[in-house]
């Protein structure tokens, strides 16, 4: 039991986060909660905070929309957390995509997928920057918010929150899609908000830190890691990933047998190292 | 041919044009997309909208307005509710909105979508300002234009006697009694849908539409020359100047000119 914990210890606490935060929306809407109101587009903690998700706001913006404070000062709250904390930790934590895609990739390892596609993947994990700047063009052209439009991740949550229609359809088609199609598909190569915050949390505190004298080589954090190529100094140097494109899933601390990666805070353990 | 390594530039190169391609090809295909999905034009939606446009800019689709409604009224568009994604909207047959005096639905929203200064008079809410759309009759399916006493759309009316009121006409067919027709007073109207609610046909003879759809539009041209107020609006009216063949002269040499020129010839 202990050592369950101790390998699923923080895909456990996840889990808990997203349902968690689900359940909560979902309360709001059935029972009339107060705790969070809304949905992941922008909501009201106990009625009074604001929260909002800043990569729909630069749409609208993009779209020329005219907005009112409440939703300002709830995207500044949401993108400051994140920038300075979270890293992308909403990709993992947050977004209930995320429990499809892992989903995905846990099946692929069940029937063999992972063996038979091999290591190279057939596209670039750049194409998320490309359709995040692209959904901005369209945004402007079109005069709307373009991604809010055509997101799995709104429809999905929405769906949840307030009753989901065709939305399942959706959310086969992700599944179907990393499951199939391209390994780590939706959230690691195409999702334009999962490349937003990989901009926005590049600096955050919160960082996975390797230690290269602990590790055994064994690379099963390599292999479980959804954006592996993060991960690119193990057992080369001991560095924090400081790639923003890092999801602080922490999946390669729990499956570690060595300690060798560990969260830590980036200011901190900077200073440890020029001390050595 | 030996296959020759690419240099970093003819990558770099290849790499751009593949991304400008598929950027070019996504976006025209997003955009024709959302050219579609945001095209209906049937949406009721929840008091103190903006402007279809700007309100589909300016909502950020998290219901908080939704989650505000006493009344169940509201409801976010669905993947195949066939509106515009993610955003309120009311089916007034269903349920239709029930004209709160403190309109929760408009403070909560936190983008201005829903504009509380649209439905503020003298700094109260004022929730008979609101236009969230407009009545219309369908005289042939309304049974109270058939003869029938009917008055449910009157008296559902929470602006009795003014939103809607009822004409008296005589009956020439049975020569004795009078038509009770109901006449919608679109400046009193606020598109609530009591009435679509409480109308006791099949399919509801009077329904709401967005006035957009609803209302036509005379132009600066036709002015009621009777109405002191209304002739202001002549000075708004545009001349519209176009040129023909013929018209490129003035008619008077026009007339002396080319066409007596032709009929000498």
């Amino acid at each position: 039991m202990k050592k369950v914990w101790n390998n699923y210890r923080y895909l456990i606490l996840r889990r808990v986060t997203q349902i968690g935060l689900l359940f909560l929306y979902f309360g709001a809407n059935i029972w009339g909660w107060t705790l969070l109101r809304g949905d992941l587009s922008a909501s009201m903690i106990l009625d009074t905070v604001p929260m909002s998700d800043p990569y729909a706001l630069l749409q609208m913006f993009s779209a020329g929309a005219l907005l009112a404070s409440d939703v300002l000062i709830g995207a500044l709250i949401v993108t400051l957390f994140y920038f300075l904390i979270g890293g992308r930790a909403f990709c993992s934590w947050v977004c209930p995509i995320n429990m499809v895609t892992d989903f995905a990739e846990f099946v692929r390892e069940l029937i063999g997928m992972n063996q038979l596609t091999g290591v190279k993947q057939p596209a670039s994990r750049n194409l998320r920057y490309w359709v995040l700047g692209l959904s901005l063009i369209v945004s402007a052209v079109m005069g709307v918010a373009a991604f809010e439009f055509i997101s799995p991740i709104s429809m999905m949550h929405r769906g949840i929150v307030f009753g989901i229609g065709f939305g399942w359809a959706a959310v086969t088609i992700i599944f179907l899609f990393d499951l199939f199609v391209l390994r780590h598909g939706w959230c690691g190569h195409i999702c334009p908000l999962g490349g937003f915050y990989s901009l926005l949390g590049k600096f955050s505190f919160i960082r996975v830190h390797h230690s290269e004298e602990k590790c055994t080589l064994c690379m099963k954090c390599k292999v479980v890691c959804p954006e592996n190529q993060v991960l690119h100094m193990i057992g080369k140097e001991s560095l924090p990933v400081l790639s923003g494109e890092c999801t602080n899933c922490a999946r390669c601390i729990e499956v570690c047998d060595d300690d060798a990666l560990n969260f830590s805070i980036r200011n901190i353990m900077q200073s440890k190292k020029t001390g050595e | 041919m030996k296959k020759q390594a690419l240099s970093d530039r003819r990558k770099f190169i290849l790499t751009m044009a593949r991304g400008f391609g598929l950027a070019t090809m996504g976006g025209f295909i997003w955009s024709a997309f959302l050219d579609e999905a945001t095209a209906s034009q049937l949406t009721l939606r929840p008091p103190a909208a903006l402007s279809e446009d700007d309100f589909l800019k300016t909502c950020i689709k998290c219901g908080l307005c939704v989650e505000a409604c006493p009344y169940d009224t509201l409801s976010l568009a669905k993947p195949g509710d066939d509106k515009p994604l993610g955003t309120p909207f009311f089916v007034p047959r269903d349920v239709p909105c029930y004209m709160c005096p403190d309109i929760p639905c408009v403070p909560v929203c936190p983008t201005g979508a829903l504009d509380q200064s649209s439905v503020t008079t003298n700094g109260i809410l004022d929730i008979k300002s609101a236009d969230m759309g407009l009545a219309v009759v369908d005289e042939e399916s309304c049974i109270a234009f058939w003869g029938i006493q009917c008055d449910a759309c009157y008296r559902a009316c929470p602006i009795l006697g003014q939103a809607i009121t009822i004409e008296y006409q005589k009956n020439e067919r049975t020569g004795k009694h009078a038509f009770m027709k109901p006449v919608v007073h679109s400046d009193a109207c606020t598109g609530c849908g009591l009435c679509e609610h409480a109308c006791v046909t099949e399919k509801a003879a009077i329904q709401i539409l967005p006035r957009e759809l609803a209302q036509g539009k005379a132009g600066n041209y036709y002015i009621k020359g009777w109405d002191k107020e209304d002739e202001k609006r002549l000075k708004n009216a545009k001349e519209i100047k176009s040129t023909t063949e013929i018209s490129k002269q003035k008619a008077a040499d026009k007339l002396n000119g080319d066409l007596l020129e032709d009929l000498y010839e």
